[in-house]
C-alpha cells in the first residue's frame, strides 16, 4: 500500500506540493490528474524516492522511504517499475540489455541467462524480433514498450507511469491503455500513473484523483469524475479553457497585447 | 561601487557553491569507488574511451611539440654554444611540464567533453533517473568507471606523450641539425632524473581524477534541455582546462621543490 501524508515541497520560491494526502491501494490502478506544471511528476517522483518532502511523508507498505539509508531505499526501489514520459531508455546498451538492466544487476544473473528472459518481455508488450537494436533506431512507440518491458521486467509489485500515452497518436495510445490494464490483470500490480489525458485516465484507472495548485482536490472513480460537481475538475475533463484554473502565462501575454 | 561589491560578492558566493558540490560529489564518488560490486565492464569502457581513443590526437600533440620545442631550442641555445643541451631541454620540457599538461587539456577537450555532454543527455532524457528506479546508484554507474578511467589513462597517455616528444625532437635535433644521436641520447639521460617522470605522472593522475569529477559533476547536474548540455559541455571543457593550468603551478612548485 502506498500513501502520501500532507506532502509539501518547494523549488526556490515555487511551492510546488502544499500538502498532497493519497492512498493507493495493493493491487488498484490509480491515475492522478492534473495540468501541466501542477506537480505530478514531482508527486510521482517522492513516492520511487527520487525527490525528499520537505514537509509530509511517503509510506510505502507502511515505511516512510525519506528516512531510509541510501542502500535501504535501493531495496525499496526493487519492488518498482516505471515508465518514463518519453521512455529513458539507455541509448549506450541494446533493447534487450535495457530490458534486462535489473536482472543483471540485482538477480546476479549472466548475459545468457537474462536474454532469453528480456526477449520473453519484450514479446508480453508486443515486440518481436528488436531486441538487438539501439533505441535510437526505434520508434516512439515501441521505445514505450520497451520502457515498459524494462519497467516490468523484475517483476515488480508496484507500476508507475509517468504520462504513458503523451507523445503518441491516438491508436498507439490505445495500445499502450492496453498494455497497462493487461499488466494490472496479468501482473495484479498497484500502478499510479499520471497524466493529462482524460481518455485514457477512464480507461486504466480505477479511481483517479485531480492534483490541483498543490494538492488533491477530488478522488474518485471515473464515473464520479465524469459526473463531479466541482468546478475546477469539470473544467479539467472537459478541456475547457475557460473557468476557474488559470492557463499559466496567458493572462500576462494578454495583457502585453493590449498595451 | 555597492553594485561592484553585490556583484562580486554573488560571483564568490556562487564559485564556493560550486566547489562544495563538486567537492561532495568527490565525496560520494570515493564512497562508492571502494563498496562492492565494482563496476568492471564500465571501468574498461570508458579507459578505453578515455585512453586508446585519444591516443591519436596525443601522438600528433606530442611529436610536433617535441619537434617544435627542438627546433625552437636549437636556434636559441645555438647562439651560446649550448646546441648539446637540447636533448635535455626536451625531455626536462615533455616529462615534467608538456606531457602531463597537454595531455590533460586534450583529454579535457575530448574525453571531458563527451563525459559532460553523455551524462547531461542522460539527465534531460531522465535516463539518470531512469538508473535509480532500476535501483541502481547512477554515481556507481556512472561516474566511478569514469573517474577511475581518469585516474589511471591520463598517466598512462602521459608516458607515452613522454616517448614521443622526446623521439619528436630527436628527430629534428639529430635529423635536421645533425646532433650527434650518442649525444642527444647521452645528454637526455645524464639529466634526467626519475623523479621528473614520476612527479609529471604524479600531477597528470591529478589531472585525470579532476577532469573526471568535474565534466562528470558538470553534465550530471545538467538542466534545461539542448542547451543546457551545451552550455555543460563548453563548462566542463573551460573548467576543466582552468583547472589543470592553475593547479599544474601549484603541484609543480610542491613536487618539484
Amino acid at each position: 500500500m502506498i500513501e502520501i501524508i500532507n506532502l509539501h515541497k518547494s523549488f526556490g520560491k515555487k511551492h510546488v506540493l502544499r500538502g498532497v494526502n493519497l492512498k493507493v491501494e495493493r493491487g488498484e490502478s490509480m491515475v492522478v490528474i492534473g495540468g501541466s506544471g501542477s506537480g505530478k511528476s514531482v508527486l510521482i517522483k517522492h513516492i520511487i524516492g527520487i525527490l525528499k518532502p520537505d514537509e509530509g511523508k511517503v509510506l510505502i507498505d507502511g515505511i516512510d522511504i525519506a528516512t531510509l539509508k541510501e542502500n535501504e531505499l535501493y531495496e525499496v526501489r526493487k519492488k518498482f517499475g516505471m515508465l518514463f514520459q518519453m521512455s529513458a531508455l539507455f541509448d549506450s546498451l541494446s533493447v534487450w540489455e535495457n530490458v534486462g538492466f535489473a536482472l543483471m544487476r540485482h538477480k546476479k544473473m549472466n548475459e545468457k541467462e537474462v536474454r532469453p528472459l528480456a526477449i520473453e518481455k519484450l514479446k508480453l508488450v508486443g515486440l518481436v524480433g528488436v531486441e538487438d537494436l539501439m533505441p535510437s533506431e526505434l520508434s516512439g512507440g515501441m521505445k514505450k514498450r520497451v520502457g515498459l518491458a524494462r519497467a516490468i521486467a523484475h517483476e515488480p509489485e508496484i507500476l508507475l507511469y509517468d504520462e504513458p500515452t503523451t507523445g503518441i497518436d491516438p491508436i498507439l495510445a490505445d495500445a499502450i491503455n492496453e498494455l497497462i490494464i493487461e499488466m494490472k490483470q496479468h501482473l495484479s500490480v498497484t500502478s499510479i500513473a499520471i497524466t493529462h489525458d482524460m481518455n485514457s485516465a477512464y480507461k486504466i484507472a480505477d479511481r483517479i484523483a485531480m492534483l490541483y495548485e498543490g494538492s488533491i482536490i477530488e478522488t474518485g472513480t471515473p464515473d464520479e469524475i465524469k459526473n463531479t460537481q466541482n468546478p475546477v475538475v469539470k473544467q479539467f475533463i472537459t478541456g475547457s479553457a475557460s473557468g476557474p484554473i488559470k492557463i499559466e502565462g496567458v493572462h500576462y501575454e494578454r495583457t502585453l497585447n493590449r498595451t | 561601487m555597492l553594485r561592484v561589491i553585490e556583484l562580486l560578492g554573488r560571483y564568490i558566493m556562487s564559485f564556493a557553491e560550486e566547489l562544495g558540490r563538486i567537492l561532495f560529489l568527490l565525496y560520494s564518488t570515493l564512497k562508492q569507488m571502494v563498496l562492492l560490486p565494482f563496476e568492471i565492464r564500465n571501468t574498461f569502457k570508458q579507459m578505453l574511451e578515455v585512453g586508446i581513443r585519444s591516443l591519436p590526437v596525443v601522438l600528433i600533440t606530442a611529436i610536433f611539440t617535441g619537434m617544435v620545442f627542438a627546433l625552437q631550442t636549437f636556434t636559441g641555445f645555438k647562439r651560446f654554444g649550448a646546441e648539446a643541451l637540447v636533448g635535455t631541454v626536451v625531455a626536462l620540457s615533455m616529462t615534467r611540464e608538456l606531457g602531463p599538461v597537454l595531455t590533460g587539456l586534450i583529454v579535457a577537450g575530448r574525453a571531458g567533453a563527451a563525459m559532460a555532454a553523455e551524462l547531461g543527455t542522460m539527465r534531460v532524457t531522465e535516463q539518470i533517473d531512469a538508473l535509480e528506479t532500476l535501483a541502481t546508484n547512477p554515481i556507481k554507474y556512472l561516474i566511478v568507471p569514469r573517474f577511475v578511467a581518469g585516474i589511471f589513462m591520463l598517466p598512462a597517455l602521459t608516458i607515452v606523450a613522454d616517448i614521443i616528444g622526446i623521439i619528436g625532437g630527436y628527430l629534428i635535433t639529430v635529423g635536421l641539425f645533425e646532433v650527434s644521436s650518442t649525444l642527444y641520447w647521452k645528454r637526455t639521460w645524464d639529466y634526467l632524473e626519475v623523479s621528473d617522470i614520476y612527479n609529471g605522472l604524479v600531477k597528470s593522475g591529478f589531472f585525470g581524477a579532476s577532469i573526471a569529477i568535474i565534466s562528470c559533476y558538470k553534465g550530471f547536474y545538467t538542466s534545461g534541455g539542448a542547451e543546457g548540455v551545451g552550455k555543460a559541455t563548453t563548462g566542463a571543457v573551460v573548467l576543466s582546462s582552468m583547472t589543470i593550468l592553475v593547479s599544474d603551478y601549484f603541484l609543480s612548485a610542491w613536487l618539484f621543490k
